[in-house]
């Protein structure tokens, strides 16, 4: 394969990934007000577009026609920096994530997946982690002290739900023994969901990308009933946009990771047959769908958490955090291992 | 961190520079209002916290002072229901009643039983809009937003019924000395018994939502709870005093419009607690229900709606075009020309959140000599520091929003 054909190919997966982030992470806009208003009993958003479907460029429009306020802060670039971070991180996870097997195209085969990195679950904690900065660094220069307790809180907790994710992963990797997201989807094929074999994982990693996405019930970093916004308090315009995008950009790149180590990522029953029936192409796209369908399943149980029950106070998810969810998750790691040598 | 918060005489900044934590931690000062969302309403609590937890707090009241109080003594007397819709607005029927009662009690009226049972009836689904409010903003406070908005329809629904009986929804003015200016038409009785109809599912579904919810649960036992002791000492009434322990009610203590004819129970709880407060605005709602079923049931037939006063209930527009005694009546209501008793006289009611009372002392002009509103909220508010101090700032948000305190009727 010469390099012009590499970029043009892995340019034009880049570009595709990049947009379908972006869309997915509009329409979860457009996607929570309809389920709130479906869970409480409204119509919710109908007047821009049919079904209301082009609210996420209208609110993005009215986002970007705002007025920029400053609060009083000695430190602008700060200030700016923050929601940049939390935008970037959340947009670059989604680089070593497979979207599907392989195309067959002009006599060659495209592999749906921006770069097939070993160590693809190192790198997305990695970034994860870095996500916390643009809420700290944000929520510091904002100068508000309603504000910096949330990013006291935020990055608490997400350092404390880091270790039990961690940890639940670990159990996953004991089985497959490799970091890369696409060995781990092979793995997978034939109904061997991660799911079956390590619902305890599931239920930790769960419970954790709640409150790495900041949602409810572990939404105390922007809980609008205490903190008024939290971190996003002080912020206007186009700049709280990229943190509420975040917000949505970071429960799709959730749900996409907990479809793929848990659910078999683009697997699905039949696929073998598919390929051999109906073509490797088809099969591929059937592949993609199902995967996204897992996706949006997710992003939708996210939601229906979210409107429905209340969220934690700061030491109840601490409690949760180190005094259940770490336990259990090394207990997890402990019966794996067990289990494994038993009956290897 | 911001150094214009408060004015640097402020005692709690005294607090800061004397305490020394070994771990080099410093106290700090947060405002909680007047502008904060869960302060519904407007007051400023100005908390000393460290980190999250409460160190002591200072409230300030009076941001939407529109001395009542004051306004009433140059009002005649049947121009200050529109005063009393405005103090607790979520259950303003209650407050106009109240008033009217008073009155009656000072003029030595007998409303006639109909119109005693019409006022029960409208007293209870305020209390109901009342208890909708409140229960279902703790769970907004809690993080909880669909009951707030599934609830909320039949608030509504109740509205729909007021503006059956008087034609306004929020700030009703309902009511006349006597009982009402007119009779309730034949379509608010039909919104009522579909309200009736349609509100218990509903509200079961509220409470299911809630009272087995482990975060909820988690979130309200032993927060902000008060001993019955100390909540008499503070001056409670109504659900938070019972949620104490103490089953005082005034419906029952001292009963007014009828109430003596009604079977109901005092919920009442153990350890005055948020959740305590919550369980006991539940229950209540379904004893409110429970009320109006049997008002309607018992309800004298015929349409009487008023006493026969004509000297304190204005006469119908025709008859005062036509007829000399109403036209003179008319007149006289108007200008407040109605002689009333020189007196004392106080008149409590169960309102929404508390014993509502009206002390109004008259000199026998139009207008009352003095007037003081007993309201529930105000004394609430005292206890708040109290309450909240050693806890967590989301407990302080909870906390309020239990206690049911309404700016309009806390600052009047």
């Amino acid at each position: 394969m010469d390099t012009t054909t590499f970029i043009i190919e892995k340019g034009t997966i880049i570009v595709v990934v990049f947009a379908i982030t972006m869309l997915m992470a509009m329409y979860s806009t457009w996607a929570e007000r309809k389920v709130a208003a479906f869970l409480q009993d409204r119509v919710g958003p109908n007047r821009a577009g049919w079904g209301g479907l082009l609210q996420p460029l209208a609110d993005g429009l009215k986002l970007f026609t705002k007025e920029e306020f400053f609060p009083n802060t000695p430190n602008k670039f700060l200030f700016i920096l923050g929601p940049g971070i939390a935008m970037s991180t959340a947009l670059i996870t989604s680089a070593v994530i497979p979207w599907g097997d392989k195309f067959h195209i002009f006599g060659k085969d495209v592999v749906l997946q921006a770069t097939d990195l070993d160590v693809s679950i190192l790198y997305i904690f990695g970034v994860l982690s870095i996500g916390v900065y643009g809420i700290m660094i944000g929520a510091w220069a904002s100068n508000n002290k309603y504000s910096l307790m949330s990013a006291v809180r935020a990055s608490s907790q997400m350092i404390s739900y880091e270790v039990a994710m961690g940890l639940a992963i670990i159990s996953i990797l004991m089985m497959t023994g490799s970091l890369s997201l696409k060995e781990i989807t092979i793995q997978q094929a034939e109904m061997k969901w991660n799911i079956f074999y390590q619902p305890l994982a599931f239920v930790i990693f769960l419970v954790c990308s709640f409150a790495e996405t900041n949602r409810t019930p572990f939404d105390l970093a922007e809980c609008e009933s205490e903190l008024i916004g939290g971190y996003h308090t002080e912020y206007s315009s186009m700049k709280m946009g990229f943190y509420l995008f975040a917000e949505y950009a970071n429960m799709f790149i959730s749900a996409t990771i907990l479809s793929v180590v848990f659910l078999g990522g683009y697997n699905y029953p039949g696929m073998e047959w598919a390929e051999q029936n109906w073509g490797v192409n088809i099969a591929n796209i059937i592949a993609i769908a199902v995967l996204f369908a897992k996706i949006c399943f997710f992003i939708f149980f996210y939601m229906w958490i979210r409107w429905t029950i209340p969220r934690f106070r700061y030491d109840q998810l601490m409690n949760l955090g180190w005094k259940i969810l770490i336990p259990l998750a090394v207990l997890n790691i402990i019966l794996t291992g067990i289990v494994m040598v038993l009956f290897n | 961190m911001s150094n214009i918060v408060l004015p640097a005489e402020h005692r709690y900044n005294k607090i800061i520079q004397e305490r020394q934590n070994e771990d080099g931690s410093e106290l700090a000062i947060l405002n909680l209002g007047p502008t904060h969302p869960a302060t519904h309403g407007i007051f400023q609590n100005i908390l000393l916290m460290d980190g999250e937890r409460i160190v002591e707090a200072e409230p300030t009241i009076g941001y939407i002072h529109r001395a009542f109080e004051k306004i009433a003594e140059n009002r005649p007397f049947y121009q200050i229901t529109p005063l009393t819709d405005r103090m607790n607005y979520c259950s303003s029927p209650i407050n106009n009643m109240a008033w009217w009662m008073t009155l009656e009690k000072l003029l030595n009226i007998e409303v006639p039983k109909r119109a005693q049972y019409l006022r029960v009836i409208v007293m209870e689904l305020a209390r109901i809009s009342d208890h909708i409010i409140c229960n279902s903003i703790l769970g907004v406070d809690t993080g909880a937003y669909t009951g707030f908005l599934y609830v909320f329809q039949y608030r509504e629904k109740i509205y729909e019924i007021y503006e059956e009986i008087c034609g306004a929804r929020l700030t009703t003015n309902m009511g006349r000395i006597g009982g009402f200016e007119r009779d309730w038409s034949p379509k608010a009785f039909e919104k009522l018994d579909a309200f009736l109809e349609e509100f218990p599912a509903v509200w079961q579904e509220f409470e299911n939502l809630f009272t087995r919810n482990r975060i909820f649960i988690d979130r309200t036992v032993n927060v902000g709870a008060i001993t019955a002791e100390k909540a008499m000492a503070y001056g409670f009434t109504g659900p938070n005093l019972r949620a104490a322990g103490v089953d005082y009610d005034v419906r029952v203590a001292q009963p007014y419009s009828s109430y003596e004819d009604f079977e109901f129970d005092v919920p009442v709880g153990k350890s005055g607690d948020t959740y305590d407060r919550f369980c006991v605005r539940n229950a209540e709602v379904w004893e409110s229900l429970k009320i109006i079923r049997q008002a309607l049931e018992k309800m004298p037939a015929g349409n009487e709606f008023t006493a026969d006063v004509p000297a304190y209930h204005l006469p119908p527009k025709e008859d005062v075009y036509q007829d000399m005694e109403a036209l003179i009546y008319h007149f006289k209501i108007v200008m407040g020309e109605v002689p009333v008793p020189v007196a004392e006289v106080y008149h409590p009611v169960e309102g929404g959140n508390g014993e509502l009372g009206f002390y109004l002392i008259t000199d026998g002009s139009r207008t009352p000599y003095r007037l003081h509103f007993r309201r529930p909220c105000f004394i609430y508010y005292q206890a708040y520091p109290e309450m909240i101090k050693g806890s967590m700032l989301s407990d302080a948000i909870v906390i309020l929003s239990s206690l049911n305190v309404i700016a309009g009727e806390l600052d009047a």
